[in-house]
């Protein structure tokens, strides 16, 4: 098919990993648990992991159209 | 009323964006939909890695997110049975053995299959029953996908019905299965990365594994305080929920599911999970669209690596309830219905009435369940009922509220929420929403494909052009849109409907492999026995169930209606006991009848349709690519998280 799987998943991933550490960066501060914080900025974390999960379907999808 | 969760500018963002998505990939496949092959069979042209996740994901629906986290608290690590038992094995056999009938024949759906190897009544037979059951499953999910954002956003039910109903609409009526299988793709990766941190904040605020196997060991041995259990006296042993096989080894009072080792080895490891893995057209119709014959058998292989991993994403959630629950300080409780001003008072005079007039629990509890209009645990009522005596109505209105039984479906929702800030907390919804999605868009998509192919094109209108069969390609996903969305109003409107499809669902699955394994490995098989042996299996599933009761379970809906002969110790044995009795006598009779009535197909028309017949292909694959080994691996794999679970 036309349409290769990677460049959808890969730029969703991406914006939404963005948005999310945004929002880590802007709020700040990590998650609080029953009001005990659990040390961990969680949108911060996530959202570069979602980040660099998109930007490597992307990547790799970009790398095979080039070849 | 659970309290609402309301959603920040960020986590509609993120829902938007993924609707966004899937909808543009319905439209950018558009362009490629020209004959009916590319709307129904994707032009038998993706990849093994996109057609085994979306393998994966057709099944990942919703109601198994919510159900297997249920499960998880209720019955703990031997859930896990489900994948490890339950689902691997099956795959691997769909890959080696049964993949290349499948792939090689040609056949485009698994009802045509039938009609090539016996005859057109075993494929209307299958062809109608699997429409009607994708259609309900269809509505189920869509029913419950409303109810949840209603529930918990406050969304509007009809309109979260209908615009959840026009989103699939939109992508599946572009692009075809091609467009089902690339979201679901997408919603696999969706489903796993928005509850991967649920799972690891789960984890961290319980202290880790130990802390939640130390925990739930505590669970094991006084089960009625935690309400899983009907008796104050049951005790398990402690390792009940935190051991797969030790517990279901010592018998079904040893283990919370009430599972015997030969229903969940057989009736569910062989006759249910083969049944559903091997012949379900909704799960195969993601591998005949591989490329190539090698995709195609790559394809159960590819989505059992993700599968096996599963529990940790869908089970655990659960056990770190139960776990959370258990440990004082946390502040979690299982999330239950909370019964009204008015409906209390209601409740503390029937316990009081109960109690002077000295009725017995069980009558005791069916009262009370009336006036509370909820369900309670009999060991609590119990004690209720020998404490109400001088009790005052205040401290009597605590202890019936904590009787109440836990809403075990609500375990997932209830971590999300209490973990997920603004942001995960869009993440997560939109996994959720991602999980109903790839349901609903599998079922409708192999429901088109059998409409038009087994029914419209083999019985109504046999020999229309490829655009006409096109045409009604779409027309029939927009009816069974429809159709599931009238499925959602019946089964919202019906308390019983639930069961009842559900139980329909089991009276025609559990058979059905025993047709498909005479009919793949045995060339005698006839098509009057083929079809004779299903509807015997059919009708003995309806018999048994007709006769047989779960502890705890009054005759109807639940079983038992003509004479109960037996009573199982849980609804789940009664599943796996019924299956495996509707598989045997499908076997039997099949073997009988195929013996007794002469074949009416040749060796040569059964080419590519029965094992022995078809002639040994030269493979070109190194040995370590080959899925025989490949399969060997897995089934290794498998087995070792067995033994670490042991």
């Amino acid at each position: 098919m036309g349409l290769d799987i990677r460049y959808p998943i890969g730029m969703m991933f991406t914006l939404i990993g963005l948005l999310l550490a945004g929002t880590g960066l802007l709020h700040g501060g990590s998650v609080s648990i029953a009001g005990i914080d659990i040390g961990v900025n969680i949108n911060l974390v996530w959202g570069a992991v979602l980040f660099l999960f998109g930007a490597l379907m992307w990547g790799s999808a970009l790398r095979s159209k080039g070849q | 009323m659970t309290q609402l969760v309301h959603l920040s500018p960020v986590d509609y963002s993120i829902l938007v964006l993924y609707v966004v998505f899937v909808i543009g990939i319905g439209f950018a496949l558009k362009r490629q939909m020209k004959t009916s092959a590319d709307f129904f069979l994707s032009g038998r042209n993706i990849p093994a890695w996109v057609t085994g996740l979306a393998f994966l994901s057709a099944n990942l629906g919703a109601l198994e997110l919510v159900g297997m986290a249920a499960s998880g608290a209720k019955y703990g690590i031997a859930t896990c049975h489900f994948y490890w038992v339950g689902a691997i094995p099956a795959m691997i056999f769909l890959a080696v053995f049964m993949m290349p009938f499948y792939y090689g024949s040609k056949a485009r759906s698994v009802p045509e299959y039938l009609k090539l190897r016996f005859d057109e009544r075993t494929r209307a037979f299958n062809s109608v029953s699997f429409a009607v059951m994708t259609i309900f499953a269809s509505g189920i999910s869509l029913n419950a996908l409303a109810k949840l954002l209603h529930s918990l956003l406050g969304w509007d039910y009809n309109i979260s019905l209908w615009v959840c109903s026009v989103i699939v609409l939109l992508y599946v009526l572009k692009g075809g299965l091609t467009s089902a299988i690339y979201t679901e793709v997408l919603q696999f990766f969706m489903i796993v990365l928005g509850f991967a941190p649920v799972v690891y904040l789960g984890l961290k605020d319980a202290g880790g594994w130990n802390a939640v196997k130390e925990k739930l060991s505590a669970v094991a041995v006084q089960p009625a305080v935690h309400n899983l259990a009907d008796s104050a006296s049951k005790t398990f042993s402690p390792d009940a929920w935190t051991s797969a096989w030790k517990p279901l080894l010592a018998g079904p009072s040893a283990n919370p599911m009430g599972i015997d080792l030969f229903a969940m080895v057989f009736g569910l490891g062989f006759v249910l999970s083969f049944g559903y893995w091997c012949t379900n057209f909704l799960v195969v119709q993601r591998a005949m669209a591989a490329k190539d014959m090698k995709a195609a058998r790559n394809t159960p292989l590819v989505a059992a690596v993700p599968k096996m991993l599963f529990p940790l994403l869908v089970i655990l959630p659960g056990m770190i309830a139960l776990a959370l629950s258990a440990t004082q300080g946390k502040g979690y409780t299982f999330p239950k219905a909370v019964i009204t001003e008015a409906r209390m008072t209601a409740s503390v005079n029937s316990i009081r009435q109960s109690a002077s007039a000295h009725a017995d629990v069980a009558a005791a509890t069916k009262a009370l369940s009336s006036s509370a209009g909820t369900s309670f645990n009999t060991a609590k009522v119990q004690a209720l009922l020998q404490a109400a005596q001088g009790t005052p109505d205040a401290q009597l209105a605590v202890g019936i509220q904590d009787a109440v039984v836990n809403d075990y479906d609500g375990v997932i929702l209830s971590l999300v929420k209490r973990y997920c800030p603004t942001g995960l907390l869009g993440l997560a919804l939109t996994a959720l929403l991602a999980s109903f999605m790839s349901g609903m868009a599998g079922n409708v998509t192999a429901f088109n494909t059998v409409w038009t192919y087994d029914l419209y094109q083999a019985y109504i209108a046999p020999d229309k052009s490829d655009e006409h069969y096109a045409w009604m390609g779409r027309a029939i996903t927009v009816a069974g849109i429809l159709l599931s969305i009238g499925a959602a109003y019946f089964a919202s409107m019906w308390t019983n409907a639930m069961d009842i499809i559900q139980l329909v669902f089991a009276f025609v699955n559990a058979p059905l492999f025993a047709t498909f394994l005479l009919g793949m490995f045995w060339s005698r098989t006839t098509g009057t026995g083929a079809f004779v042996g299903l509807i015997s299996g059919t009708a003995a599933s309806a018999l048994f169930h007709s006769c047989t009761i779960s502890q705890g379970n009054l005759p109807g809906v639940k079983g038992g209606y003509l004479h109960v002969f037996q009573v199982l110790p849980s609804d789940m044995a009664q599943n796996f006991w019924l299956a495996s009795f509707a598989f045997i006598v499908c076997f039997l009779v099949t073997v009988v009848v195929s013996l007794a009535t002469s074949r009416t197909k040749s060796d040569e028309e059964l080419k590519g349709l029965v094992y022995s017949l078809t002639p040994k292909q030269q493979v070109d694959q190194a040995w370590y690519a080959r899925p025989g080994f490949i399969g060997i691996v897995l089934l290794i794999a498998c087995a070792i998280l067995n033994w670490i679970f042991w």
